[in-house]
């Protein structure tokens, strides 16, 4: 479904993927974990085209997209839930996620979507008329993953989802994740630090390092890796 | 008692054109936090393009009212192409450097086109021939309003609702809100940045040159320069209530407006734009955010 293809990244002068390539077929989990400053977000800027790679090929279902406008890239179904989950501060909860359903135009399941997320995150409904920046950070974030279930992505990016929450919030978190995977088929491509976390909801995983990817293996495989449990579980 | 009413209306008037003007500052300013100092020039290039529209048909013998409208309607499309041109050239190409860049390449762009008319035009005071006509209606009340007044208070109301609709229910509205809060997440979820920065941009040219026909009809002369006195009063009226807050510039543009008026009536009119800036001054001392401004709360 994705094939990202050798990809070198630059935050000006500095390289910040240093030929990345993966792959994410239909219906997946993958998780991408790795220390700070590994390029993991970038990655996944690359792919949106927020920080188009310079050199390389991403193609989302046989479109080649890394020469796309981000408004384009979204349009072909790639929703990102980015790092900080930028909720629109001055906008209401329902607003938020009226913006998430901007390019759809079936009004009636739009607003069956707002039930199911309203369902998923009860605590949103109660909050539907208050403005976004007003919501605690595990608020926040929950809308921030509902406003992307309201684009109906083929494919939803997630950025470190369980930064700064606490871990009651970040069990709820996974578990709709993993749901959202199962309810609709939505392949998702996790980003995340808390590698522990990451690897127990995915099916496969990649660790980066560097700018670049430097194992790849089932989400088994690497929970059992000796060099992945010294670096990034604690164990 | 009539005198007083009298320059509350007066204020009135004057507010609601510095109103539609400080529009066009606030809406550029909450999309891409930049000051478009050549905004005022838009509002001139709209008046000299309705008196140029107004003297061709003028000559054939046309009826004033269809003219003033045929000039206001080609003013506004007139304007809307500088707009939407000034960005493309003057803004577009800066829109990642440090915001001194495109500030500059503003005050630029409004010395450019005052000199532009300047050359295309002339230097000297041009007539403004005012064809609104008088309405009987408010007969009674000329002693302290004309029909010009009411004229801009009538046209200055129906655009802001308008444009009230506008942002507030339509797609664009809604997409130009989720981009003046967040650039970055608003092209995430698949809203053209570039088409919201251009339209907003035309829009804001659109009630410009609407501000800039009816001023013009109302003092009856223009020259290149009338874009920067009055740009830079529309931009403190934009500051006074608020930049980036819609409502706030209407405000902004009433209050200034009344200043002014008063001042000029109670006081002297030498001192007009001494408590105009004065104003300024003192909202910048103790509420820097402007009246109905949000001081930008950030999270980490």
């Amino acid at each position: 479904m994705l094939i990202i293809k050798d990809i070198h990244t630059f935050y000006g002068h500095i390289e910040a993927l240093k030929g990345v390539t993966l792959e994410i077929s239909e219906g997946e989990i993958v998780t991408l974990v790795g220390s700070n400053g590994a390029g993991k977000s970038t990655t996944l800027m690359s792919v949106c085209g927020i920080s188009p790679p310079r050199t390389g090929d991403i193609h989302f279902m046989g479109i080649p997209i890394h020469n796309l406008p981000p408004h384009k890239i979204a349009s072909l179904g790639i929703c990102q839930v980015p790092e900080g989950r930028h909720i629109f501060p001055h906008l209401t909860v329902a607003e938020n996620l009226d913006m998430g359903a901007f390019l759809r135009n079936d009004k009636r399941q739009v607003r069956r979507d707002v039930e199911y997320v309203f369902e998923l995150f009860p605590v949103l409904a109660k909050r539907k008329k208050q403005s976004g920046g007003t919501l605690s950070g595990g608020e926040q974030q929950m809308l921030a993953i509902s406003r992307a279930i309201m684009a109906k992505p083929k494919l939803l990016l997630l950025d470190e989802p369980s930064l700064g929450l606490s871990p009651l919030v970040v069990r709820q978190i996974f578990n709709i994740i993993f749901k959202i995977n199962e309810d609709s088929r939505t392949t998702i491509f996790l980003v995340e630090q808390n590698a522990n976390l990451a690897l127990k909801i995915a099916h496969r995983g990649y660790v980066m390092e560097n700018g670049k990817v430097t194992i790849a293996d089932s989400a088994g495989n690497l929970v059992r890796n000796e060099e992945v449990k010294k670096a990034y579980l604690g164990i | 008692m009539d005198y007083f009413l009298e320059l509350f209306l007066g204020g009135l008037t004057r507010g609601s054109i510095y109103a539609l003007i400080a529009l066009g500052y606030t809406m550029v300013y909450g999309i891409i936090q930049l000051i478009n100092f050549a905004h005022g020039e838009i509002y001139m290039i709209g008046a000299f393009t309705a008196l140029i529209v107004i003297s061709v048909l003028m000559s054939t013998g046309m009826n004033p009212v269809a003219v003033i409208l045929i000039a206001g309607f080609v003013a506004v499309i007139y304007s809307c192409a500088y707009g939407f041109t000034l960005e493309k050239i003057a803004y577009k190409p800066l829109r990642n450097a440090p915001r001194l860049s495109a500030l500059i390449s503003a005050i630029g762009m409004s010395l450019f086109l005052q000199n532009y008319v300047l050359l295309a035009q002339t230097c000297d005071f041009l007539p403004f021939p005012n064809l609104i006509p008088d309405f009987e209606c408010i007969e009674p009340f000329a002693h302290i309003i004309g029909s010009t007044d009411v004229v801009i208070l009538v046209t200055t109301a129906v655009v802001m609702i308008i444009l009230t609709i506008l942002i507030r229910y339509t797609k664009i509205g809604k997409a130009m809100r989720a981009t003046s809060q967040d650039r970055v997440m608003a092209s995430l979820m698949g809203i053209d940045v570039n088409t919201v920065i251009s339209f907003t941009f035309i829009l804001g040219s659109a009630t410009a040159a609407i501000g800039g026909v009816l001023i013009a009809s109302h003092i009856g002369m223009i020259n290149f320069y009338i874009g920067f006195i009055a740009g830079i009063k529309a931009f403190v009226a934009a500051v006074l209530g608020g930049i980036g807050s819609l409502p706030g510039a209407v405000l902004g543009g009433f209050v200034l407006g009344w200043t002014e008026s008063f001042a000029t009536g109670y006081i002297s009119s030498d001192y007009e734009d001494v408590f105009a800036f004065l104003f300024l001054v003192l909202i910048l001392i103790f509420k820097p955010s402007g009246i109905l401004g949000r001081s930008e709360q950030s999270k980490v």
